[in-house]
């Protein structure tokens, strides 16, 4: 019934080729694209507030070759294009990793393009993860910090379970953007060839010269669909963090 | 049901759908504007050695980039080159970002419904890959569950894909595909005939080779927009292509830039010849 309409549709007007909801073929592209957006995605949120917790603590570190080490890489990853990154781990580094070959010619990497995706937007917002959580570490009164000194905490205790929870709440609108914007540049991973949704529409629309309109409405529609997803889920989990008339 | 569903989309595909003008309905819009401005923007390849790529000083250079010169100066304006890719050129075009396309495009069924195809077909090529000599591959079924790197928007994809099992590993541009064959993440880099045998003539891939019988010859053609196909624009490149056919210019052009001279385009010298001559 679907698939009959929309091929009915693309026959009346050539344009309007919406190839994906009758061709099973490219359909599966979608699906598979959609999917792969997902997870990474969702593997590049986790790893990056990774990095950012750890950043941030070792930025309070008292030992100042450490926090130089985290202030270059905060400078290297902030200030360079995304799509740079990309290029240079899959292409400039990507040779140097480890690899076998099933052939003789083919060296398969142990880190695949998909694998490069994930290390370098994980570190490009994990960059900016840092930052935001440190500044909302000096939002915590450095009176806290002295009190649980006094009481006995190590720092790394002080940071796990005094300051980070303190500090995640005022964090949280910043960490909101940084992901949201991360989410969307999981596009890029396109030029090194990572098949997400981006890379899979741009084929359909290649091969099929009349879906390029379709394509295009209905990458919109994911977009949104997915961005506004983790954006409302992101916001109630500002909101159950919230404490009464304590700002925020 | 289905018919008033139909219906409802019909105003927002009207918009975007358009059909082939008569010239009775010769606008001719995208042509005035044209010469009004005195500037033509035409859509070329930055990395398609030699028809159209960026020289060692970063201009956009090559056997197409003459060709849109010499468009620019018989009409009496200014170019001005967009860099476009197999993905982007007709959307391009559709939305009038560039004036015409001539940029290494396959004559397509499908692109012809999208963009103002002007005959005849200035030159042609055929599929093949480009492989390491130490694979020794010999049939295209051989690339079946291998991967293999490509370019997005090049029309052989598909069949690739579907009908020869390739596992395509498409990149945005040529250059891309190629270094990653040469990083050994393919096993062929896939591309038209006459782009590979430039590429091994370079001297910078001794060790590979374009093993396959080619598929798929199929010419090429630039484009205007749709609508100015039958008016001024369409029937004025379809002149300037027979002149450079006719006239040998696209043979001269062949040998500047070191591409293998074509038995296309004798054979099409051959077809246009005068007969006064």
């Amino acid at each position: 019934m679907v698939q009959e309409f929309f091929r009915e549709l693309a026959e009346t007007y050539p344009q309007m080729n919406f190839v994906f909801f009758y061709d099973p073929v490219q359909w599966q592209r979608v699906v598979d694209g959609f999917w792969m957006t997902v997870r990474l995605a969702a593997m590049c949120i986790v790893f990056s507030v990774i990095i950012g917790v750890i950043g941030a603590f070792i930025q309070t570190s008292h030992i100042r070759l450490l926090r130089w080490l985290t202030q270059g890489y905060i400078q290297f990853f902030r200030n360079t294009p995304p799509m740079v990154q990309l290029l240079f781990f899959y292409f400039a580094l990507g040779p140097y990793t480890p690899s076998y070959s099933p052939d003789g010619w083919l060296e398969i990497p142990m880190i695949s393009n998909v694998g490069w995706a994930v290390i370098s937007l994980s570190f490009f917002a994990g960059a900016f993860n840092v930052e935001i959580f440190r500044a909302g570490l000096e939002s915590v009164p450095e009176s806290t910090r002295e009190a649980s000194e006094a009481l006995g905490f190590t720092p790394l205790q002080i940071y796990t379970y005094i300051m980070l929870p303190l500090a995640f709440r005022t964090s949280l609108p910043a960490l909101n953007a940084n992901l949201i914007n991360l989410a969307k540049t999981t596009t890029q991973a396109m030029v090194i060839a990572v098949p997400e949704l981006f890379y899979q529409l741009v084929q359909i629309m290649s091969d099929f010269t009349t879906a390029q309109y379709p394509a295009m409405i209905l990458m919109f529609v994911i977009y949104v669909g997915l961005v506004g997803l983790l954006a409302s889920g992101m916001r109630a989990w500002e909101r159950a963090m919230k404490i009464p008339g304590y700002g925020g | 049901m289905m018919k008033s569903l139909l219906a409802t989309t019909t105003a927002l595909a009207v918009t975007v759908s358009s059909a082939t003008a008569t010239f009775a309905e010769c606008t001719n819009n995208t042509w005035n504007r044209i010469m009004s401005d005195g500037k033509i923007t035409i859509g070329v390849k930055p990395d398609y050695k030699p028809w159209g790529f960026i020289d060692k000083d970063g201009n956009l250079v090559g056997m197409e980039i003459d060709m849109a010169q010499e468009i620019a100066d018989t009409m009496g304006v200014e170019l001005e080159l967009v860099a476009t890719s197999g993905a982007n050129r007709i959307p391009f075009l559709e939305t009038g970002k560039i004036d015409m396309i001539l940029a290494t495009m396959s004559d397509r069924q499908d692109r012809r419904e999208a963009s103002g195809i002007a005959l005849p077909n200035y030159y042609t090529s055929g599929t093949n890959i480009m492989a390491p000599k130490a694979l020794g591959l010999k049939n295209w079924e051989d690339l079946r569950g291998k991967p293999v790197c490509g370019k997005q928007g090049a029309f052989y994809n598909k069949k690739a894909t579907e009908v020869y099992g390739a596992e395509l590993i498409a990149f945005g541009g040529a250059a891309e595909g190629k270094q990653a064959l040469r990083d050994r993440k393919c096993v062929a880099f896939l591309s038209d005939d006459s782009s590979i045998v430039v590429d091994l003539q370079s001297g910078d891939w001794d060790d590979f080779e374009m093993p396959l019988p080619t598929e798929d010859d199929n010419p090429w053609a630039l484009a205007v927009p749709l609508d100015e196909q039958s008016c001024i624009f369409g029937r004025f490149m379809s002149g300037m292509q027979y002149n450079w056919l006719q006239s040998g210019r696209l043979i001269e052009l062949e040998a500047k830039w070191g591409i293998q001279p074509s038995a296309f385009l004798v054979d099409q010298k051959k077809r246009f010849q005068d007969w006064i001559e």
